[in-house]
């Protein structure tokens, strides 16, 4: 009887992994675009070579597949990796060279005692033939896609000079079922889409999540009480705080820079106006006050001005306003339809959702040099909700594909495109969430 | 007659009905409707609205008002279903109304949770301007988060972009 059981036990144990890597791989990645003129790179395999059992996370392909998702690095396809160095010494920069390759990162896995794992990498210039970062890390052995992104990162701002934001999360909405039967969830996961948690589940809809500066809360508009209401959620703890629930909308909440306030869109006079809410106080003060409807209000970096959609000219439009209040200025000037404005760290470029007839893509306003250029982002045809990286380097945002929500995440080049799908229903109103170390 | 002038006598007529009562009106039983499948019948002059008439009074089982794309102001021919949910609540003080205001899927979500309620708004706007009180009436916006219908086509949008008359207190 005794015997039996151990197998039984054991052959639980051995399964257990893959059925919860299975649960974890809630959306799939595909790289729909090609990137012909970024930083050819090879990432070697880093093989474990401790004893006392390999981490479940293959943290070179991790690497790999979030650098060729930023669109600046084309990574060499494992097969194609000839050679297998793990450190330094045994790198032969002729074999790289000959296969043209600009950068190359190798690394091994060891262990670090009490289930942990110990990761050390080295970037090397291939032309140069010198060695460019050399870091160590050491995690357990569920927080290795952690160590991975985190190797991603100091690789991309090494090579790019501009910090990486792939160790960072993102927070959507999901639906599933239909009619009466519908249910909502709000959730989190990596900023590949893995390791997705739910935050609060829902029969009633859930949207417009926003990130608190620090990365630990989300408010966001729920249905629950008949009417929408605007809640702010600690993510880790699970407790919230009901902070809008007045006659009228209560829509589109966006944290301030500094995490102290609120900006909202409420119609409790009637019609949709912007406020900002102090979270200490509650108190509220209102910053548009025009018979259009005004909302979608999103934080400039310095915290100093509010952009917001508004149809005050006949058609909704991007604007500006100064957060203290005051008269508003018009931001986009080209396409008939702007809305639900993302603003980049440095305040140069701007994402809305484009709209043409039956057709809304995701355009990006770059201010980078001087006058305003427009680029596309996305093919359309129901593209919706941006919202930028930390870094400005990559863009999420919503698409519909044969009847269901899908997310994107477009590089702000727009060369590389990936679309995470979650296994069942439809997925929308993604968030970026802010950089999860702060300097 | 054409038919405006039609409603117009009748909703006087009603106007002039209730005045000359007095408030014990007694409830009437359901008037029973003869059913006019292809044209909804103008409101009844015979007397007040009852909670039966709301599943057999062939307009006021009329309970969706649509809209044209990125618009919030009732079309003309939604002015005679006005007219009769307006009579009911004159009828009926102690009727209730929730006016759910929905959009199509396409544009932000927010901006579409905003668009809804002005055309809550629109029809509560209505509503009030045939008779029914404010005290009776309540508009909540769901933007595009309850579509009837989930294609991506005009015919699909179309249906979508409404508001939904949905009674809580008969």
């Amino acid at each position: 009887m005794k015997k039996p059981l151990r197998w039984l036990a054991t052959l639980t144990a051995l399964l257990l992994p893959i059925v919860a890597m299975a649960q974890q791989k809630g959306l799939e990645i595909d790289i729909v675009g090609g990137n012909a003129s970024a930083l050819p790179i090879t990432v070697v395999p880093m093989p474990y070579q401790g004893s006392a059992g390999a981490p479940a996370t293959d943290v070179a392909a991790v690497v790999r597949a979030d650098l060729d998702r930023s669109g600046q690095f084309r990574t060499l396809p494992e097969a194609q990796v000839v050679e297998r160095p793990t450190r330094g010494a045994e790198v032969q920069y002729p074999t790289w060279r000959a296969l043209k390759q600009d950068y190359l990162v190798v690394g091994r896995v060891l262990d670090a005692g009490a289930g942990a794992y110990r990761v050390e990498y080295e970037l090397f210039d291939v032309a140069k033939g010198e060695r460019m970062l050399g870091l160590a890390m050491t995690a357990r052995s569920s927080a290795m896609r952690d160590v991975a992104h985190q190797m991603a990162d100091a690789i991309y701002e090494k090579i790019t000079g501009v910090r990486g934001a792939f160790w960072t999360r993102i927070a959507y909405v999901t639906a599933s079922g239909r009619g009466d039967a519908m249910r909502y969830a709000l959730m989190v996961a990596d900023s590949d889409g893995y390791n997705p948690q739910t935050i609060v589940r829902s029969a009633e809809p859930l949207l417009s999540p926003s990130w608190s500066p620090d990365g630990n809360q989300l408010a966001y508009v729920s249905f629950e009480r008949g009417n929408s209401a605007i809640y702010i959620q600690n993510i880790s703890s699970g407790a919230r705080e009901l902070v809008a629930s007045f006659r009228g909308i209560n829509s589109a909440p966006a944290f301030s820079p500094d995490g102290r306030r609120l900006a909202l869109t409420l119609s409790r006079s009637g019609n949709p106006e912007i406020y900002v809410m102090d979270l200490g106080s509650k108190q509220l003060t209102q910053l548009t006050n025009h018979f259009a409807i005004d909302t979608e209000p999103t934080w400039s970096a310095d915290g100093g001005s509010i952009y917001f959609t508004s149809d005050r000219g006949g058609r909704p439009q991007i604007y500006q306003v100064a957060a203290s209040g005051g008269s508003a200025s018009r931001v986009t000037f080209q396409g008939n339809y702007n809305a639900k404005a993302t603003v980049s760290f440095d305040g140069k470029k701007i994402a809305v959702a484009q709209g043409a007839g039956n057709t809304y893509k995701i355009a990006l306003m770059d201010s980078s040099l001087g006058s305003p250029r427009w680029s596309t982002l996305s093919p359309g045809s129901l593209d919706e909700s941006p919202s930028f990286a930390p870094n400005a380097g990559m863009v999420l945002y919503a698409a519909r594909e044969g009847g269901r929500g899908v997310l994107y995440a477009v590089s702000a080049d727009a060369r590389v495109r990936q679309r995470l799908v979650l296994a069942d229903g439809d997925v929308r109103e993604p968030a970026w969430g802010p950089y999860r170390t702060t300097r | 007659m054409n038919k405006s002038t039609r409603v117009l006598l009748v909703s006087l007529l009603s106007v002039a009905v209730l005045a000359g009562c007095s408030k014990k009106v007694k409830e009437q039983p359901a008037a029973p409707v003869e059913p006019t499948p292809a044209e909804p019948a103008p409101v009844q002059s015979s007397g007040l609205y009852g909670p039966g008439d709301l599943d057999t009074d062939a307009c006021l089982r009329q309970r969706v008002v649509y809209f044209d794309f990125d618009q919030d102001s009732v079309k003309p021919e939604f002015q005679q279903i006005m007219a009769c949910h307006a009579k009911y609540l004159r009828d009926r003080p102690s009727s209730r109304i929730t006016l759910q205001g929905h959009t199509d899927e396409r544009g932000s979500r927010a901006y579409n949770q905003a668009l809804g309620e002005r055309r809550g708004n629109a029809v509560n706007s209505a509503l009030q301007a045939n008779g029914g009180s404010a005290t009776q009436l309540t508009v909540v916006s769901y933007g595009e988060e309850r579509p009837v219908c989930t294609d991506s086509n005009e015919s699909c949008w179309s249906q979508n972009r409404r508001v939904e008359i949905v009674y809580t207190a008969q």
